[in-house]
């Protein structure tokens, strides 16, 4: 297992080729060399997954001490176990193909090379997030994905409302960041180490439920809720819409918005130690689910939709966290990486045959013109939504069902949050692929299929989208085999839960066939909507009603932290520039100046020559030492 | 013998340079002087022990009958500035290529003496030899300042100098208190002031008059409103020394005097006064947010980023003290690698103002590279030199009082909100119609200036061990020196 450092090392490497070299290589090689770079990260990648089921055991390597100052001694070092496993074949995995896939989507830009050398740093930090051994090494990852982000958002940098949206990714970030920083402290301060080993042996002999490890989980929550667009830290992602397509599929869909399901679940200890803050993590991802469900249903931008999809599926994965059913909702991490991204790419091939259209009212028919992108988009919106036996099923049956066996009431909410799953993403589904082409006729003459390097990565994310939950349904005796591979990290949590009383097979049939017949009815009334009756969603300019207004709107929630805080701040700026700095502080010190200056008047020397006085000033302080010492 | 010859090097060569008259050579002559005398400092590192007592140790009798000598050290603290000093000194002279200003020996030579000047005040063990290179280092900021600055010099200047002086005076008037407390015969050594114990109203004064005059120099809020004027209409040279290394002098004089002086009073009243000190930083911030004008724009980021490493400084926990030891060389990179930005693109197109700029990105791509890593570690991303001053203060903070790290630590979301303003509207978006005609592109030397920067910004992010380890000892028997101070 000594071979993990080679899997950030290679994008390392990549980024710094690709940036380095930027002006000097041609987009072919780069895009190559650069995704064989991950390719190659894959491959140790799986190695190490091998190994693991195998019966490997989790390895802690320090690689050197990073910061060392007298009590302070922060190695440098990973921890390697299944759950770090799983989650290095997700990036590097699903980031192999979509590098592929940008290479036919960036093909021709301006900025291809350095696309691609911000592409792998992603790669390096969010490698390094999930391998770090302690919060700081984590934390690490955990900043540099949020700056690859930042860079990649704002790729298309001349346009200022990208960057606008790049910052704001930034800045809501950095506010949950702060939380992670402060659990750090807290953590350090209490256990002299951030190592996840020592810190949890640690906190296994505290008391459940004490103020200390409930402030370290919820502050730690708070960094969460920036890094995987939770309320009330959401309003980021569904800007970060600006980057390019690749960009919104690996970063803010596959990977980077899930490390804060990651983090929740490497320090499952901690937060089932915290019953008040599992509480704030259920209510928080159910919330999040609902709303940005419910905001998903009445956007018209295909990306748009697609992000507050995503939200609300992390929400519906903090949801299963916050109940204590980690590896249900790391399993629905990994299949959302799938068909999540699949539908991102899908949508980028839409975008892209479309000469950069987004918004879906300007779609339709395309399921002739563009064949394999239909299908492909198609499995995703079934895997989503939750047929079988594509992999959305699985994951999110795994989680209501752990659901229903905390409250039954919150399970109701889950099946509505999966309802409108389903509406939302047919609804762009016959939107964009049946009926006939509404957009200009120019566009259409145009439209093409993408070319192979862009449809291979997207058929084989959804093969995995389709079957990749059948061989680990297989067994099904109880639990599946991906809670078998991660059940000793999560062994502690499940003892501390009295876990084992999982929900007998019948009843969870039978939810099961509940949830499955009202999302077909869903599906349904989709289609005879949106296909029958035709239905097209109305131009921006009609105005709406009620809840739908307020959907519609996203809730205002950008306005109202706008009001609230922008502007006061700004204000405040203003008035320190315009009033506290020149009317106070000014004024006392001119005050002290006068005072000088009247004791200085005596010497008369001031008016000559300020310079003259200044030196005169030193050379008497001189000549009063020297006194001083007679005169005694 | 090392210590007084890196003090020397550079008055002689000052010497020469301001001699040799007004060729064009004088820039090239200068910076091969500071350069030889960036090795010199280095060749300090062999045989350096670093035990935490002051090495290289030099003492010339001077007022025997005052017990007051020329005594020079340093330990590692010391030589971590010296050697700031000596490597940020060459970085400038070579930022100057643009610097077409008349008197270009004078101005060399100047600098020369403020390099002299600092590495006697980092060095100085003896109470009145820091205060006279304390004050040496001022005549050569306040000449640069008033002949060479820009618009409204003269009075600016003179508001910096009414500023210094007071602190000064303040400073001397401690000293001199301090001096006669010390047993009879008197001395002005370090070793003989921290012995002096001194309590009560005394102590308050005391304490009063050496932060006052450290809280200028840093600058501390409320004593800043000097800076951003100086800072503004200062040359390009100017600003960078006194944002990169006299304002350390002020960081130094809390670390090396204040500390072991005023302990007893000062732990008593630290929570406070680092609320103080935060409470500055905040309010620095927030006009971080609306400046339009470069260079006050960095000067306020300067406030803020300092106001942080006082109060780490102030909180006396020894991860902080450490953090902001650090931090002081982190910032002193920083900063010049702002200005000297700033000073590339004010050179360039004429205009430091963030609102008529925009698009730079496009036609001097490597500059935006260089300023953006400058801003990572400004806004202490992990792995780069902010990173670890500013995690280390905020952990000691916290250590003292979690509500102090919560308040300081909104710093990193400021940061950010200041930082990437200012980087997308200088370097995103596209070129304003009126620059476009011009035909810019970067010189060898400004690339060459700004490479040693960004290479350190990212070192000192990922190996940060030996500068944590040149300065530890030193705390540390700062540390043991002041607890054994009876309360």
């Amino acid at each position: 297992m000594n071979i993990v450092w080679l899997i950030p090392l290679f994008p390392l490497i990549g980024f710094l080729v690709a940036g380095l070299l930027y002006r000097y290589i041609p987009e072919k090689i780069t895009g190559w060399f650069v995704s064989g770079m991950v390719l190659l990260s894959f491959i140790i990648s799986s190695i190490v997954l091998v190994k693991l089921i195998n019966g490997g055991s989790p390895e802690n390597i320090v690689l050197t001490n990073w910061i060392n100052s007298g009590k302070l001694v922060l190695p440098f070092e990973f921890y390697v176990d299944q759950l770090t496993s799983l989650m290095l074949m997700i990036i590097t995995g699903v980031g192999f193909l979509i590098h592929i896939y940008s290479i036919g989507y960036m093909h021709g830009d301006e900025g291809f090379n350095r696309f691609f050398s911000y592409m792998n740093l992603f790669i390096f930090f969010m490698t390094i997030l999930v391998l770090g051994g302690n919060y700081l090494i984590m934390f690490i990852g955990w900043e540099g994905v949020g700056l690859c982000s930042y860079l990649l958002i704002g790729f298309w940098n001349r346009n200022n409302e990208y960057n606008n949206a790049a910052r704001k990714a930034f800045i809501m970030n950095r506010i949950g960041d702060l939380g992670f920083l402060l659990a750090m402290f807290m953590i350090f301060s209490k256990f002299d180490s951030l190592t996840y080993n020592v810190v949890f042996s640690k906190a296994l002999l505290i008391p459940g439920g004490s103020l200390f490890i409930t402030t370290v989980t919820l502050s730690l929550f708070i960094g969460a809720t920036g890094k995987s667009a939770q309320i009330p830290l959401l309003t980021w992602l569904p800007d970060a819409m600006a980057g390019p397509t690749p960009v919104s599929a690996l970063i803010h869909a596959a990977t980077m918005v899930t490390a804060g399901v990651y983090m929740v679940a490497r320090s499952n200890i901690l937060y089932t130690l915290a019953p008040f803050t599992m509480t704030v993590v259920i209510i928080t991802g159910l919330a999040t689910a609902l709303v940005a469900g419910a905001i998903a249903l009445f956007q018209n931008d295909i990306k748009k939709v697609l992000a507050y999809s995503t939200i609300s599926q992390l929400g519906l994965m903090f949801m299963g966290l916050g109940v204590g059913a980690f590896s249900a909702a790391m399993f629905h991490l990994t299949t959302h990486a799938f068909f999540k991204a699949l539908l991102f790419l899908a949508a980028g091939s839409i975008i892209h045959a479309l000469g950069k259209e987004q918004d879906i009212r300007n779609m339709g028919g395309l399921k002739y013109k563009t064949p394999w992108t239909f299908l492909v988009f198609l499995t995703g919106a079934l895997a989503i939504s939750g047929i079988p036996p594509l992999t959305g099923f699985f994951s999110k049956d795994e989680i209501l069902a752990e659901v229903f066996v905390h409250s039954p009431l919150l399970w109701g909410f889950g099946v509505l949050v999966s309802v409108m799953t389903a509406m939302y993403i047919f609804r762009v589904f016959w939107l964009a692929f049946s009926g006939e082409f509404r957009g200009n006729k120019v566009i259409k003459d145009a439209i093409f299929e993408s070319p192979r390097n862009m449809l291979f990565p997207m058929i084989v994310l959804a093969f995995l989208a389709a079957f990749a939950a059948i061989p680990i349904e297989l067994k099904y005796t109880g639990s599946n085999s991906l809670s078998l591979f991660l059940e000793p990290v999560f062994k502690e949590s499940n003892k501390l839960f009295h876990k084992g009383e999982t929900l007998p097979a019948m009843p969870n049939i039978i939810l099961m066939a509940v949830t499955f017949l009202i999302i077909c009815m869903v599906i349904y009334f989709s289609y005879s909507s949106f296909v029958r009756k035709k239905h097209i969603p109305a131009p921006d300019t009609v105005s709406r009603k009620g809840m739908i207004k307020l959907a519609f709107n996203k809730f205002y929630i950008d306005e109202i932290y706008n009001l609230m805080i922008v502007r006061p701040i700004e204000r405040l700026s203003d008035f320190f520039i315009r009033f506290s700095e020149p009317r106070i502080f000014d004024v006392i010190i001119e005050f002290i100046g006068r005072v000088v200056l009247t004791a200085g008047s005596k010497i008369r020397l001031l008016q000559t020559g300020n310079v003259g006085f200044y030196l005169f000033a030193m050379v008497v302080s001189i000549i009063i030492v020297l006194l001083f010492n007679i005169l005694r | 013998m090392i210590t007084l010859l890196l003090i020397l090097f550079p008055l002689v060569a000052s010497a020469l340079v301001m001699f040799s008259g007004r060729d064009s050579n004088v820039r090239r002559n200068a910076l091969i002087a500071s350069l030889a005398e960036f090795f010199l400092s280095l060749a300090s590192l062999f045989g350096f022990q670093n035990t935490g007592i002051p090495e290289h140790s030099f003492s010339f009798p001077w007022i025997t009958n005052l017990g007051i000598s020329f005594h020079f050290a340093m330990d590692g603290l010391s030589l971590l500035l010296v050697l700031l000093t000596t490597f940020l000194i060459p970085v400038i002279i070579l930022a100057s290529s643009g610097c077409k200003s008349k008197r270009l020996n004078i101005f060399f030579g100047l600098i020369l003496i403020m390099e002299a000047s600092f590495i006697g005040v980092f060095t100085a063990q003896d109470g009145f030899i820091f205060y006279i290179f304390w004050e040496l280092a001022l005549i050569p900021a306040y000449f640069i300042t008033a002949l060479w600055g820009g618009a409204d010099r003269i009075k600016i200047t003179f508001k910096f100098f009414i500023y210094t002086l007071t602190g000064s005076l303040l400073m001397l008037a401690a000293l001199i208190y301090l001096y006669f407390q010390t047993p009879n015969p008197h001395s002005s050594e370090f070793t003989e002031l921290f012995k002096v114990g001194i309590s009560g109203n005394a102590q308050i004064l005391v304490f009063l008059a050496f932060f006052i005059a450290f809280a200028i120099k840093i600058p501390i809020i409320p004593f800043h409103t000097w800076q951003p004027d100086t800072y503004t209409t200062a040359p390009a040279a100017g600003s960078m020394i006194l944002a990169g290394i006299m304002l350390k002098m002020g960081i130094y004089g809390l670390i090396r005097l204040l500390l072991p002086i005023c302990y007893p009073l000062m732990s008593e009243i630290a929570v406070p006064l680092i609320g103080i000190v935060i409470a500055g930083l905040i309010y620095a911030s927030i006009i971080a947010f609306r400046q339009e004008d470069l260079k006050r724009f960095t000067a306020y980021v300067s406030i803020a980023h300092v106001g942080l490493i006082s109060a780490g400084v102030l909180s006396l926990n020894e991860i902080a003290l450490n953090g902001a030891v650090f931090q002081m060389i982190a910032h002193g990179i920083n900063i010049v690698g702002l200005f000297i930005v700033i000073e590339i693109i004010e050179s360039k197109f004429g205009i430091r103002y963030m609102n008529n700029l925009g698009g730079i990105s496009r036609v001097l791509p490597s500059l935006s590279i260089f300023l953006m890593i400058l801003v990572l570690g400004s806004v202490a991303l992990p792995l780069t030199n902010g990173f670890i001053g500013e995690f280390m203060i905020l952990l000691g903070l916290f250590q003292v009082k979690p509500l102090l790290a919560l308040f300081a630590g909104t710093t990193i979301i400021f940061g950010v909100v200041y930082m990437l303003r200012m980087f997308q509207k200088v370097m995103y978006g596209s070129l304003p119609e009126n620059l476009k005609s011009r035909n810019v592109k970067m010189f060898k030397e400004e690339t060459a200036a700004l490479i040693p920067l960004v290479i350190l910004v990212i070192l000192m992010g990922c190996y940060p061990k030996p500068f944590l380890d040149l300065a530890g000892p030193s705390i540390k028997t700062i540390q043991d020196l002041v607890l054994t101070i009876p309360k």
